[in-house]
């Protein structure tokens, strides 16, 4: 009658269908599917199906995902189904799989993915981002001035310790980037300058380029890098842990206990770092320089003329600017993290996407000030 | 009594420590098949440790560990690889996979290690959801769903695979005594019904004294198992004072004293 292997549809009395099953239902072996089965049903209209395994071979959880549908499709439509000729273990499964109502969907719990590029929609995530940002800000604010009256609960060990991070473990990375940038910022002078023969002006840019701009400009990529996204990650490990549930019913403000001491700690420590990057700067401008036939001497005497204490009060101030941001986009990514593993990911890859867009546009913003100042 | 029964899984002079820290010395016992088997003992005596040694993850620092008379220890990557594709496992805290869907979770193992087509795959998640009671939920991801029901999906990737031996970490902890009552039903009549041997740590004396059929209880002090066998018989039976302690839930000083 059919040509399905596994199972055998057969009418009998009263309007009822049997369903022969044979051969072994497992990995791998020729068994039945539903849909064929769901097809010759379809067009018999039984109000009974048995099931009958007097063939039935070896099983699996193949076999019991079958029954289950055949279940299931008998109940929609008020077939009674019967699994009296089944091995014992089968009915048994049946009857614990089906003690549950399944569970349906209601239309608004899942939206389709087009929903989320609705332009209205992005706005106003967008302005709730900023909404949200400058909340943070505005608590880091309060908490500021509360440290600074002396009233917070912020801990010493704790900036002490992410002093330590934030400083002397971050030594290998910026000794390496500073003095690549200087060599680079050398050679590209080098280059356009050789046309004039004015190559010993690559002191000046050297200079004036690592100390203002370069030097703390790399140095917080690094940092956005390595810190930022480390504090988004604790933070948001903690919110995972509940930690920061507990902080905050104990009375503490998880700004002064949390966001504080790493936002003090990488201000105290990006001017050090910066000014050590500079000056590795300047150090491999002169290799370079040595290489183009500039003696140290002279190297050291040019660069000498172009220092200036404005150019090094320039980067000292964008570093504590780009201290604060880089910290506040990484605590703010961290505490605001969703509590799962996916959601940490997202809160780090956050924190230094918006931590480096963050320094850019403030480093132009500064660039543009000053040029209007004359500084 | 015992020798008709076949051994599923031995625990040879087992010592486990982390470097020079002992933690339990010369643990000796037989798992038979069929068991519901429970590792009890106080905080902190290393329960856990156990599991994880038994699951592999962490090697012994002296003994052996068989499954059906095959050394789990010594066998190659390979071979420990074939063995672990007959346990199911469920960790403490779940252990599910948070960037991804139930339906997700127990799809891996059938992707991984079975000859099942991707129709048949989808069937048989749909209805190991169904048994553990979250038929319906394939496209949820576990942070949407509650702890008791993480617990539930975490046992149904567990039995994914038809497993020849479950082991459980504290299966029903955190869970309300309702929900951790209907779990140990699950737990038994699966158990009946794919004719698995279960291996779980648990505190939850209900649960012992309902499910369990043999135990081994590890002592922090002696840092060794002082006792073995079926928890009921324990609480009355047994002659150590601190199991009797541990199965009827009353106070050291009382015993002490008495």
């Amino acid at each position: 009658m059919n040509n399905n292997t596994g199972f055998q549809l057969s009418d009998n009395d009263q309007n009822g269908v049997s369903l022969a099953l044979s051969g072994d239902w497992i990995q791998g072996s020729d068994h039945g599917q539903f849909s064929a089965l769901e097809i010759e049903l379809g067009t018999r209209h039984p109000d009974q199906l048995s099931v009958d395994g007097a063939t039935l071979g070896q099983w699996d959880s193949v076999l019991m995902a079958f029954l289950l549908q055949c279940y299931n499709y008998c109940g929609e439509r008020g077939i009674g189904f019967d699994t009296r000729n089944m091995p014992e273990g089968v009915e048994k499964l049946l009857q614990v799989a089906t003690a549950v109502k399944p569970h349906s969907e209601s239309e608004e719990q899942r939206r389709p993915w087009w929903e989320s590029l609705n332009p209205i929609e992005l706005v106003r995530k967008a302005f709730e981002d900023v909404l949200e940002s400058l909340a943070f800000v505005g608590e880091v604010a309060i908490a500021t001035m509360r440290l600074l009256l002396g009233k917070a609960n912020t801990r010493f060990t704790d900036f002490r310790n992410f002093c330590y991070q934030a400083g002397p473990d971050a030594f290998g990375i910026v000794s390496l980037t500073s003095v690549l940038v200087g060599m680079i910022l050398a050679y590209l002078g080098a280059v356009q300058l050789q046309q004039f023969g004015a190559q010993i002006y690559v002191a000046d840019l050297v200079v004036i380029g690592m100390l203002r701009e370069m030097g703390v400009l790399m140095t917080a990529v690094v940092m956005a890098g390595r810190t930022g996204a480390a504090y988004a990650a604790q933070l948001g490990t903690m919110q995972t842990n509940e930690e920061i549930d507990a902080i905050t019913t104990m009375g503490i403000s998880p700004i002064e206990f949390l966001v504080m001491p790493r936002m003090l700690a990488l201000v105290v420590m990006m001017p050090l770092l910066t000014v050590y990057a500079s000056l590795l700067g300047i150090v491999g401008g002169g290799i370079v320089a040595g290489g183009m036939g500039i003696s140290a001497l002279q190297y050291i005497n040019q660069a000498q003329g172009a220092f200036a204490f404005s150019h090094i009060v320039v980067g000292l101030l964008k570093s504590f600017v780009f201290a604060a941001l880089i910290a506040v986009a990484g605590c703010r990514s961290g505490i605001n993290s969703g509590r799962s593993s996916a959601a940490v990911g997202q809160a780090a890859t956050e924190a230094v996407v918006t931590a480096i867009v963050y320094l850019i546009v403030a480093d132009a913003a500064i660039n543009i000030l000053f040029q209007q100042v004359g500084i | 009594m015992e020798e008709q029964r076949e051994v599923h899984i031995e625990v040879r002079d087992v010592t486990m420590a982390y470097g020079s820290f002992v933690i339990q010395r010369d643990l000796n016992f037989n798992i038979f098949r069929g068991d519901i088997f429970v590792i009890m003992g106080g905080s902190g005596c290393g329960k856990s440790t156990l599991l994880k040694h038994m699951l592999g993850l962490i090697p012994p620092s002296s003994g052996d560990i068989l499954y059906s008379g095959e050394s789990f220890t010594r066998a190659s990557s390979q071979q420990q690889e074939a063995m672990r594709q007959r346990w199911g496992i469920t960790y403490q805290s779940g252990g599910l996979f948070s960037a991804m869907t139930l339906a997700e979770n127990i799809t891996l193992p059938l992707q991984l290690y079975t000859s099942y087509s991707t129709v048949d795959i989808e069937e048989i998640v749909a209805y190991k959801l169904a048994l553990v009671g979250l038929a319906g939920y394939q496209a949820f991801y576990p942070s949407e769903i509650s702890g008791g029901m993480r617990k539930r999906a975490a046992l149904a990737r567990a039995i994914a695979l038809d497993p020849e031996i479950l082991f459980f970490d504290e299966p029903s902890a955190g869970l309300d005594p309702i929900s951790s009552r209907l779990l140990d039903e699950l737990i038994v009549q699966l158990k009946d019904s794919i004719g698995a041997t279960v291996v779980m740590v648990t505190h939850e004396l209900p649960s012992i004294f309902d499910i369990a059929t043999n135990s081994v209880y590890l002592d922090a002090n002696t840092r060794t198992m002082i006792d073995y066998g079926d928890p009921a018989y324990l609480r009355d039976n047994s002659e150590q004072a601190v199991v009797r302690q541990f199965l009827t839930r009353s106070a050291a000083s009382e015993e002490d004293t008495a």
